[in-house]
Parts: C-alpha cells; sequence; structure tokens
C-alpha cells in the first residue's frame, strides 16, 4: 500500500515513517508538513492510505478531508483523544491513534487497514463479476433513453452499425458495438462465441457441433471461441 | 513523586536502532527548542490562542520523554490558554526547564 503522512510536527513524521518502515507492505511515497501542499499531490497522485493529523494551523485534518472527493483510507493521529467523535462521520477513517503513538498501537491500526482495504478490493472485483439484480445500463432508441436489466439478457447480435439485444421481455435494435456492450456486461455471465455474437451462458439449452440453442435462437460458435466456451461450461 | 524524562518510549520505537535513536532526538531537540521559544514570544505577546497551540505541540514531546504527570499538566495549561487565563504557567515553565536540561545532557 502506498501511503503518505502528513503532520506539521517533524519529530511525529519521523516516528510515524519508522514505524511504517516494519511493514513489508507500507511503502511511504511522500511526506508533507501541511494539508496545503498534500491536496496540490493529491491533485496529480493517488495514494492508498493516508496518516493524517488532526492539529494543524490554518488547514486542520477534518478540513482536508473534506476537501477530497474520493478520500482513500485515513489514519487520524493526534495527541487529542477530544476530536475521536468527529471521526466517526467519515467512513474512510479506519483508527484514530493517540500520540505517542506506541508500536503495539500502531499495529493493530494497520490490521485495520488491511482488513478494510482487502474488502474494498474484493467488493470492487465482486461489482465486476456478480453483478447484483438491479444492475442494468440504458440504451439511447429514438431519442430516448431505455433501461435494459442485464440478466434479462440472453443474446446480442452484430448487425452493422447496430446491436440487436434479445431480452425477456423485449428486442431492442441500438446503435452500438459489440465491443461496446460487450464492456457492459459482467465476464462470468456473458461470452462472445462468434464476431457477431454474445450470448447469456445461462441461457444455453443446447449444444451441437458448431451452433447453440439459446431460448428459441440458434447461434454460431466460431472455431476459435468454442474452447473457451466448453470451459466455461458445467459439463459432466 | 515527580517524574523524571526518560527513554523508554524511544528505545521501544528503535528495538536498538542507535543511528535512528539519535536522529529522532536531533529532530526532537530541534523542534523543542523551536517550540518553546515561540511559546515565550507568544506569552510575552498575550497571545491566548497561539500559546496554546505551542502548549499542544510541546506536551507530544513530553509525553515522548515518558513524563505522564508534566503531560496531564500541559494538557490543562493548554486548556486554560484556550480559555484566556496562564493559571498553571509557572508549572508548565519549570516542565519546560525539566525537559530542556535532561536535552542538553543527551
Amino acid at each position: 500500500m502506498n501511503c503518505i503522512i502528513i503532520d506539521d510536527e517533524a519529530t511525529s513524521r519521523t516516528i510515524i515513517g519508522e514505524l511504517c518502515s516494519n511493514y513489508n507492505n507500507l511503502n511511504v511515497v511522500e511526506v508533507f508538513s501541511n494539508a496545503i501542499e498534500a491536496i496540490k499531490y493529491l491533485n496529480q497522485n493517488e495514494t492508498d492510505l493516508i496518516f493524517l493529523d488532526i492539529h494543524m494551523p490554518d488547514f486542520n485534518g477534518f478540513d482536508f478531508i473534506r476537501t477530497l472527493k474520493n478520500p482513500p483510507i485515513i489514519i487520524l493521529t493526534t495527541a487529542d483523544a477530544d476530536f475521536a467523535i468527529n471521526a466517526f462521520e467519515y467512513d474512510c477513517i479506519v483508527d484514530y491513534i493517540v500520540k505517542p503513538i506506541k508500536p503495539k498501537r500502531f499495529s493493530k491500526s494497520i490490521q485495520k487497514v488491511e482488513a478494510k482495504f482487502n474488502e474494498e478490493i474484493s467488493r470492487a472485483t465482486s461489482k465486476k463479476n456478480n453483478p447484483s439484480v438491479n444492475d442494468d445500463f440504458y440504451v439511447n432508441i429514438n431519442k430516448r433513453l431505455i433501461k435494459i436489466d442485464i440478466q434479462s439478457i440472453y443474446l446480442v447480435e452484430a448487425k452493422g452499425d447496430y446491436i440487436y439485444l434479445k431480452t425477456d421481455n423485449k428486442n431492442y435494435t441500438v446503435h452500438s458495438t459489440l465491443k461496446k456492450i460487450e464492456e457492459k456486461l459482467p465476464d462470468h455471465m456473458f461470452l462472445k462465441i462468434h464476431r457477431s455474437y454474445i450470448i447469456n451462458i445461462n441461457r444455453i439449452i443446447d449444444i451441437e457441433d458448431n451452433s447453440v440453442l439459446i431460448e428459441k435462437d440458434i447461434v454460431p460458435v466460431s472455431r476459435s471461441n468454442r474452447p473457451e466456451l466448453m470451459k466455461r461450461l458445467n459439463l459432466l | 513523586m515527580e517524574d523524571q524524562p526518560n527513554l523508554n518510549y524511544i528505545n521501544s520505537l528503535s528495538e536498538g536502532d542507535k543511528s535512528f535513536e539519535m536522529k529522532l532526538l536531533a529532530i526532537i531537540k530541534k523542534e523543542f527548542k523551536q517550540e518553546k521559544n515561540t511559546y515565550y514570544n507568544n506569552t510575552k505577546n498575550n497571545n491566548f490562542k497561539l500559546c496554546a497551540e505551542n502548549v499542544h505541540k510541546i506536551k507530544h514531546k513530553i509525553s515522548i520523554l515518558g513524563l505522564e504527570k508534566s503531560y496531564e499538566i500541559a494538557e490543562q495549561y493548554e486548556n486554560n490558554l484556550r480559555e484566556g487565563n496562564y493559571e498553571l504557567q509557572n508549572k508548565f515553565s519549570d516542565i519546560l526547564n525539566k525537559v530542556t536540561n535532561y536535552l542538553n545532557k543527551l
């Protein structure tokens, strides 16, 4: 995890840097003595974790957090326990450590960060691979934006500059490309089996030679895509 | 009994790394001296708010040096300053002297 330290006390920055050096997965990329410099840095760069002092002149730690659109994981470091209650207002704050920071207390804090970090990675992966029942996208048809429930799609066919979307409820002709729609569809559910066809593999009824029966449509399977299709089937 | 400064916390951080201990102590000495001077200047100008900010920074060093009772006094003094009074000022000056003497001997 890349991290930055923001603290107006050199002593604190040195101590936190030393504590971080005991962890192979923590990489202190930058240290800042004021929040303004850190904001400038974060406008150009990303970080996974911030060690943030609350009590700084001019621009305190909470002011700083409010400037961030997508705050990373934050550990507050402070000489006061008084501000702890404010920390609960921010989801990005995983811990609140009172100075002087003891190695054991720091270790607990890093465990919390790791748990949160892994949880976020897992959530992002899960969202890509397992869309919820409500996951959908909108298509533009005759100047109307129509919501398409992803799980209702069983076949997508490319037809020149258009794609033909077949769903449980209705079929749609949309001005788009197979490549564009492929990006919107979850990998675990959909597979391109031919240069002109994407199918919902959960809807396959049977496969015969180089074609697939999906609902009432017979769809060709290209020779190059057949191995991947066979791999994805739950064969007995 | 009056508490005495010590290096227990710094030792627990360094785990025997003498170069880190030296580096950290050099930073503490330099920063403490600056903060102390700024604090005394602000007391001359009766700037309670800035004095409180200075005490806030200094009290971290007090706790690093294991001065638990002194830390409590510093904390109370910081609160007093925020309320606009100098109660505990003399006691805080004694603490500053104690820390200064200790750091000078290191």
